[in-house]
């Protein structure tokens, strides 16, 4: 009875030392994977996840020359001060306001573009279009704005000559010093520079369209506006819900280039977004403990609104990442 | 009967009116793509002083070499596109390589930390501990004022690895297997199957690396702050871009343009068209020959990412 007992627990250690055997094996004809693969690791450990200890400033009155170790902790005094700022608040209604208005007015052309082009029959012409649409996408926010500023000009700038050739307006506006018209600006550059490069993914969509349920609309009288309503529009609808719901996930991104190369002067209180803010405090004035704490709170609520969308998203069709 | 033709007449009549306003449309589209650019390259061989008057359009009137010289007269401007030529080229080339290679270990099946690895990278693409933490961290690395800074932190992308995982999951599995039989160790399959076999979707990674070295400034303007043999050409022009920002005008000169050669024959205007061109014309040559292969890139990344 003893024997045969000890016996099995002989049995399974063989059989777990053969296991563990088996395992080092493996790991050993995995030798070179793991030897192309650990630098890299190292790498974007040390860039993409050491630099969240550096989330301890937000909770210090922190002090270069002392470190992390020796500046004073202070807890919660920085984000206390924080929400009673309100140049922090206007930043963040500054930071949501560009964000939404670059969501809704990015998804209606991208489609809109879309289908238009999709309705091209001249293959040349279609390709043309969508390579000129593209154009923008490839130049830097820093040309962008240049030609921005250029169009805008009060001298001799296009749109000021363009309207004022319809006899729309008397004499130049000054588009970039008004503070009503910056977030239109942003959100039609927006438009201007992505519109082309959103569109792709939509045109794909649409070409994996059955052509069979187009021809059978056709059968049933449809015309063209039945056709796209009908059967291109709920064709690409997983697509545009995906994506709408993905980039929810990146609202509180406003971008940030645009809105520090063009948002001068006058117009500072509706152009300034929380990364500015961040630059500002942190870069600018020396204060870091309290640009991290703002920092800090953009990447938190990014990261649960991108987790949750993400996980929406996920729900709804079964290709998310994690 | 009057009623029947009519009928007729607006079935024929409706496609010719949709094409027509469809097709002018999009002939708008492009041009208000292409003008500002078309704009400014008029304007950058055309004569400064003759600028200043206004009303270029689509052709310069008064064709000069002369802003392009100055530009490339000017010390600082010539060392900053010689970086920004370096850091574009070498990060393209490591960022191509390092993704590949980690998208390859990614893509093995029975690569024992498949999952753990996986999400170890793609977390990095929605974590981001902020400026002033990253600040610090090169700081502590002492690579603030070295090209390093242009080059290491932004090496490894995740997106670029989930696209090229993918596409290599797409690869018939015989290909690998037939090699390891041969008995191909990984990091051969890697150099000679691998890469080759890849090429199409490397050229995506490789134009989106490209633009993405070329177009930052930010990385300059933090890390490489007053340091003029560090500068970068979309550096430059970002400094010009402010300098007529917070003037008001694009007509008045700045200090910014005190390193320039001003003279009475060139002018801020031209000078930054010029400089635009110059930013600009690398990618814009490039871009349009890579279209089918980038097209493929996006619906991978999007449907994986």
């Amino acid at each position: 009875m003893n024997m045969a007992v000890n016996e099995l627990a002989l049995q399974k250690k063989a059989i777990k030392l053969v296991d563990r055997r088996k395992l080092w094996n493996r790991y050993k004809s995995q030798k070179s994977l793991f030897f192309m693969i650990i630098p890299c690791m190292i790498i974007t450990f040390l860039f993409s996840y050491w630099p969240l200890t550096g989330w301890i400033m937000a909770f210090q009155n922190f002090r270069p020359n002392k470190g992390y170790l020796k500046s004073t902790f202070v807890g919660f005094e920085q984000f206390k001060f924080l929400f009673q700022d309100h140049i922090f608040w206007q930043d963040f209604r500054n930071t949501l306001v560009m964000s939404v208005l670059n969501l809704i007015f990015g998804f209606v052309f991208a489609i809109g573009f879309a289908l238009l082009l999709n309705e091209i029959r001249s293959l040349g012409f279609k390709r043309i279009t969508q390579t000129a649409s593209y154009l923008p996408h490839f130049l830097s926010w820093v040309i962008v704005c240049s030609l921005i500023s250029n169009i805008l000009s009060t001298y001799d700038g296009t749109l000021n000559n363009l309207l004022m050739w319809l006899g729309l307006i008397d004499k130049p506006v000054l588009w970039l010093g008004e503070q009503n018209y910056f977030w239109w600006i942003v959100a039609f550059s927006n438009v201007w520079k992505e519109m082309g490069w959103n569109s792709i993914i939509y045109i794909a969509a649409m070409s994996a369209i059955d052509p069979q349920l187009y021809e059978s609309c056709e059968i049933d009288g449809g015309n063209r506006y039945h056709k796209i309503w009908h059967i291109t529009l709920p064709g690409i609808r997983p697509t545009i819900i995906v994506l709408l719901i993905m980039n929810i996930g990146w609202i509180m991104n406003a971008g940030f280039e645009i809105q520090y190369l063009l948002g001068r002067g006058l117009v500072m209180d509706v152009s300034e977004t929380i990364d500015i803010f961040v630059l500002k405090y942190g870069i600018t004035l020396g204060n870091y403990s309290l640009a991290t704490a703002s920092g800090m709170l953009k990447s938190v609520i990014s990261i649960v609104l991108i987790a949750v969308t993400n996980y929406i998203s996920g729900r709804m069709d079964e290709e998310s990442v994690f | 009967m009057t009623q029947i033709a009519l009928r007729k007449n607006r079935i024929k009549l409706e496609p010719v009116i949709f094409y027509s306003v469809n097709t002018i449309i999009m002939v708008l589209v492009m041009v208000v793509m292409i003008y500002p650019f078309w704009n400014t390259i008029a304007v950058s061989f055309n004569n400064s002083q003759d600028t200043l008057r206004g009303g270029i359009t689509f052709f310069p009137r008064q064709f000069s070499l002369y802003n392009y010289e100055t530009v490339f007269k000017n010390q600082l401007l010539v060392i900053a596109s010689i970086n920004s030529v370096l850091r574009t080229v070498i990060s393209t080339v490591l960022g191509v390589f390092t993704s590949a290679m980690v998208g390859y270990v990614l893509s093995r099946p029975e690569f024992l930390w498949r999952k753990f690895v996986t999400r170890f990278f793609l977390l990095t693409m929605y974590v981001s501990a902020g400026l002033i933490p990253q600040y610090f961290l090169i700081r502590n690395l002492h690579m603030i004022g070295s090209f390093s800074v242009y080059i290491i932190p932004g090496l490894i992308s995740a997106f670029n690895i989930i696209v090229v995982r993918a596409y290599m999951q797409t690869l018939p599995s015989s290909l690998v297997e037939a090699a390891e039989i041969d008995g191909a160790g990984h990091f051969r399959i890697f150099m000679q199957i691998m890469l080759p076999v890849c090429k199409p979707v490397l050229a995506t990674i490789a134009l989106w690396c490209a633009v993405g070295a070329w177009n930052s400034w930010f990385d300059t303007f933090i890390y490489c702050f007053g340091k003029d043999n560090l500068t970068t050409l979309q550096y430059e022009m970002m400094k010009m871009i402010s300098a007529s920002m917070s003037s008001g005008t694009n007509k008045s000169a700045d200090a910014i343009y005190g390193n320039m050669i001003v003279t009475d024959s060139v002018t801020p205007v031209s000078i930054r068209a010029a400089v635009t061109i110059v930013a600009s014309v690398p990618i814009l040559v490039v871009y349009p020959f890579l279209q089918k292969y980038f097209v493929n890139g996006v619906m991978i990344g999007a449907v994986k990412g």
